[in-house]
């Protein structure tokens, strides 16, 4: 395959940057988005220039690091991340353009590469159990039904990413923090704490400069863990009870 | 924005009801007595000055939110197609295309029946302001019917997105309701305009 690539080039984080036109000739439609960039970038290295940064780790879609926005959507045309995007995906002689993710919250630190430390902050402010609960409790020990299990289970699946934020028209990032809300609040251990959490998590979040949510829903439909709206409207009523009865005065 | 979109959804009813008398053929009676008894009954004065503060939260807590969200993302992406309707990306201009017509409709209507000189009619011997006469004297121009369509177009789509969103960010969002939600969402954003947009296109074609 022919692959015409613009790729956002930035310095560092003060720099400008701007877009970078590459020629590929020989793309294998087997490749993963980020092996057409390996091959690209040795390109670029045996010729002597600086290759493009990319934040990478796990390539089997569990890290969520590979953030890059792909033909106008975070990850690309399917609804995976960029790890497990193929080449096949795309049609022979395509211009694929690619920029790092865009929100106050993630500046950008060289390339495509941004700061996603401001999720990590979110978690930092209460997205915890603050004691130990034991080992592994006996199966049915405490009784919890399977659709609550299932439901947690289905937020816990949330793994940073920030394709969220990416895809948001307000860089909002309530799909993320509800996912995190709502997997501990759903649950015994979890609940104890469920209101300072839900009071703390989303300050820092209004703190880290995220947008606030209207429910446009590209969060969702671009989030490559399926994570789900009712995510969002639990959160605001966790917020709102908390708000209503928590301890902190 | 909910709490404020949903009284004013309420209010769109109330509205609609009240204008729907101008369709009656009995000249504008029951229009007329409508109109006197919405402004000068107490209860609903009240509940009026009510509506006027929701207009004004509504109107300014969006424009704190559009500024808000906007700051969130100071660099743009220079090719964006990710996922959503059109009219949940629109919101701000769908609502000002609603506002821009609501200052052009209150003081063709609402300003006049307060303030300006409306001559009266006499319904079994009392005094009534002929509001009625007003209305379809507005209504005989063809650009007067126009703006009043394209305008609840603007609201169509502002509601399509506005009543089910409201209800998300109230917490409301259950598997169960859903489908209702967005039934009734979306039935009310599509027939509610669409009946305050032939109010205007009937009393035109009456005339011509
Ligand atoms: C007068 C000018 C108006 C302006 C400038 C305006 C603007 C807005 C904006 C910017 C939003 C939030 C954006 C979003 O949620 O995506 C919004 C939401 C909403 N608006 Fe309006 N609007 C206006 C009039 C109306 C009217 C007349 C109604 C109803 C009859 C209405 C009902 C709603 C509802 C239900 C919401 C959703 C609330 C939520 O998402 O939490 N608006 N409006
Ligand atoms: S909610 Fe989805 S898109 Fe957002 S960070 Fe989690 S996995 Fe990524
Ligand atoms: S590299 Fe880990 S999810 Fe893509």
């Amino acid at each position: 395959m022919k692959i015409t690539l613009k790729v956002w080039r930035q310095k560092n984080a003060a720099d400008k940057g701007g877009f970078q036109t590459y020629q590929l000739d020989n793309v294998s439609p087997d490749m993963s988005f980020l092996e057409m960039f390996d091959v690209l970038n040795e390109e670029l290295l045996s010729k002597g220039e600086d290759p493009i940064h990319f934040d990478h780790d796990c390539r089997e879609g569990i890290c969520g690091m590979c953030s890059m926005y792909i033909n106008g959507k975070p990850h690309g045309p399917k609804q995976t991340t960029t790890c497990q995007l193929h080449m096949r995906s795309f049609h022979d002689g395509q211009t694929i353009t690619v920029e790092p993710w865009r929100a106050k919250a993630f500046p950008v630190v060289k390339d495509l590469v941004v700061d996603r430390t401001s999720f990590d902050r979110i978690i930092q402010a209460g997205g915890y159990v603050s004691v130990n609960t034991g080992g592994v409790p006996d199966a049915n020990e405490i009784p919890i039904p399977k659709k609550v299990a299932d439901e947690a289970f289905d937020s816990a699946t949330c793994i940073g990413c920030g394709a969220c934020v990416a895809a948001c028209k307000n860089a909002s990032a309530m799909l993320f923090v509800s996912a995190k809300i709502s997997q501990l609040a759903m649950l015994p251990q979890g609940k104890v704490e469920r209101k300072t959490r839900a009071e703390q998590m989303i300050a820092q979040m209004d703190e880290e400069g995220f947008g606030a949510c209207t429910n446009t829903g590209a969060c969702s439909a671009e989030c490559p863990k399926e994570i789900k709206l009712e995510n969002i409207a639990r959160m605001n009523r966790e917020f709102y009870t908390a708000k209503a009865k928590s301890e902190n005065v | 924005m909910a709490a404020t979109g949903l009284f004013l959804i309420i209010f769109l009813l109330v509205h609609l009801t009240g204008n729907l008398q101008l369709l009656k053929d009995d000249g504008g009676e029951a229009f007329n007595v409508y109109a006197q008894f919405m402004t000068s009954n107490p209860l609903i004065k009240t509940t009026s000055y009510l509506l006027y503060a929701t207009f004004l939260v509504h109107i300014i807590w969006a424009v704190i939110l559009s500024v808000y969200n906007r700051k969130a993302r100071p660099v743009g992406y220079a090719h964006n197609k990710a996922s959503s309707t059109w009219s949940s990306r629109n919101m701000g201009i769908l609502g000002t295309i609603v506002l821009i017509f609501l200052i052009i409709h209150l003081k063709n209507f609402w300003y006049e029946m307060h303030w300006g000189g409306i001559p009266t009619v006499a319904y079994e011997g009392e005094s009534y302001k002929d509001l009625y006469a007003v209305v379809d004297k507005a209504f005989a121009e063809w650009w007067i019917v126009a703006l009043y369509v394209v305008s609840m177009i603007g609201l169509m789509f502002h509601l399509y997105h506005g009543f089910q969103s409201a209800f998300q960010t109230l917490g409301l969002n259950h598997p169960k309701y859903n489908a209702l939600i967005k039934g009734v969402g979306t039935a009310f954003a599509v027939i509610v305009p669409a009946l305050f947009a032939a109010i205007p296109i009937l009393m035109f074609l009456e005339r011509s």
